[in-house]
């Protein structure tokens, strides 16, 4: 499972880092520390039509992004 | 949910076109309901940090969206304090950015706004806006990155919005400390408290939104998103319908209110502004409503917007409505294209590189 870090990056750059680490592999797991990037990331990952869940840690949120 | 999303944007965009006519007719200037660089540029002249006595007035819409913004955010949770993400080069590029939209005459909210007046200069602007854009995305799609924010203290995260209420304060106990424009745009504004009622209004929708007139055109090139595009179009409508109803809709690229028909200019102003937009993560409303959300990073760029918009007077950078820009500003914003060329080349080329090295 590849985990992207995507904490403190402002927007747009959560999700290009998403859509990056998607070529790479199937399942990943996106840290954000904002609501913006939150939805931005759900958004953009069902768009790609995976299944998205995501659960607040620590400050910020856990996306799972499944195939 | 994503539904949810689309109602809130088209909702804002709505809004703010209504309420932008609508602070039209009461006093603001022509096709000038909001625009970010335009107010950060009378506040400036009015905190006599630059003199043009035309443009001189301490804009309370831009108070009320840094305030909205900062008090739904703290109310919802989204009040995050953070900085560290380059604030230096923020500051920078908001500077250029202010510089592009002086020499158009706009922000891109004013650029949807004369557009839906009929002003047909600013779809040349438009264009730019776009080519900008286009750009920006380029080198983000390469990697580009100002760097990771982290966390704040609240104090910290704060500051700037306190900062803005203690100017504002300030201004309605001694008035007499600011400069007020007797003639042109400076002069032209409606009621004090209308103003703020909207700037607040504005900023809260913003907030919730995430509402922003450089994203929408960004996530489109960047991946085929076309939610953020919903509130651009939906400000447009709106104010469309109401300068129809009004009266104020007039087409043509002669003779619109506080503009100019120099279309290169009109054209690379906005280039400026798109690319610096994107660099930022945001266009100049954006970047008011992250400031609230307590950012210090934006906070930068609003500080550097308003140094540029003081150096755009000091140095005849801005356009003159009717005659455009003069040779300062015309060097101007071939300097910030490059100027803002280079970082963006330089930065991407070092992400590239600590990418690849993993």
């Amino acid at each position: 499972m590849r985990e992207v870090d995507a904490r403190g990056r402002s927007c747009p750059e959560p999700v290009i880092m998403t859509k990056r680490a998607l070529k790479e592999s199937d399942e990943i797991d996106v840290l954000v520390d904002n609501r913006a990037s939150l939805e931005n990331v759900q958004r953009f990952g069902r768009a790609m039509k995976k299944n998205v869940s995501a659960k607040e840690e620590g400050n910020g949120w856990r996306i799972e992004i499944r195939r | 949910m994503e539904l949810r999303e689309k109602h809130k944007l088209a909702v804002t965009g709505l809004f703010i076109g209504a309420i932008s006519v609508l602070l039209v007719v009461l006093g603001n200037p022509k096709n000038m309901g909001f625009c970010i660089a335009c107010f950060i540029r009378d506040i400036a002249g009015s905190m006599h940090l630059h003199t043009a006595p035309i443009v001189e007035y301490m804009r309370p819409e831009i108070i009320g969206i840094i305030l909205g913004s900062f008090a739904i955010s703290v109310i919802t949770g989204d009040f995050r304090p953070r900085s560290g993400s380059s604030p230096v080069l923020r500051f920078i590029i908001g500077f250029f950015v202010m510089i592009g939209a002086l020499v158009f005459l706009g922000c891109p909210l004013r650029m949807v706004l004369r557009l839906a007046g009929g002003d047909l200069n600013a779809f040349v602007a438009l264009l730019g806006f776009i080519a900008g854009i286009g750009i920006g995305c380029i080198f983000i799609a390469n990697g580009f990155s100002l760097g990771r924010a982290g966390g704040a203290t609240r104090i910290e995260g704060a500051a700037f919005p306190a900062a803005t209420v203690f100017v504002f304060v300030v201004f309605i106990a001694f008035p007499s400390l600011f400069l007020f424009s007797e003639s042109g745009p400076g002069s032209m504004h409606a009621p004090i408290a209308a103003s703020l009622a909207a700037g607040l209004a504005v900023g809260i929708l913003a907030q919730r939104s995430r509402l922003c007139m450089a994203g929408g055109i960004r996530d489109i090139f960047l991946i085929r998103d076309f939610t953020l595009i919903l509130g651009f179009i939906a400000i447009f409508l709106a104010a469309l319908i109401g300068n129809l109803i009004t009266g104020s809709f007039s087409i043509g690229f002669a003779d619109q209110p506080v503009s100019h028909d120099k279309h290169l200019w009109n054209f690379l102003g906005m280039v400026l502004v798109g690319l610096g937009s994107v660099m930022l993560g945001g266009c100049p409303l954006r970047q008011l409503i992250l400031a609230g959300e307590g950012s210090g990073d934006s906070a930068a760029a609003v500080l550097g917007m308003l140094f540029g918009a003081a150096a755009a007077h000091n140095f005849s950078l801005a356009s003159s409505a009717g005659t455009g820009p003069g040779v300062n500003g015309k060097a101007a914003v071939i300097i910030g294209i490059v100027i803002l060329l280079a970082i963006a080349s330089i930065v991407t080329v070092k992400e590239r590189r600590n990418y690849e090295r993993g």
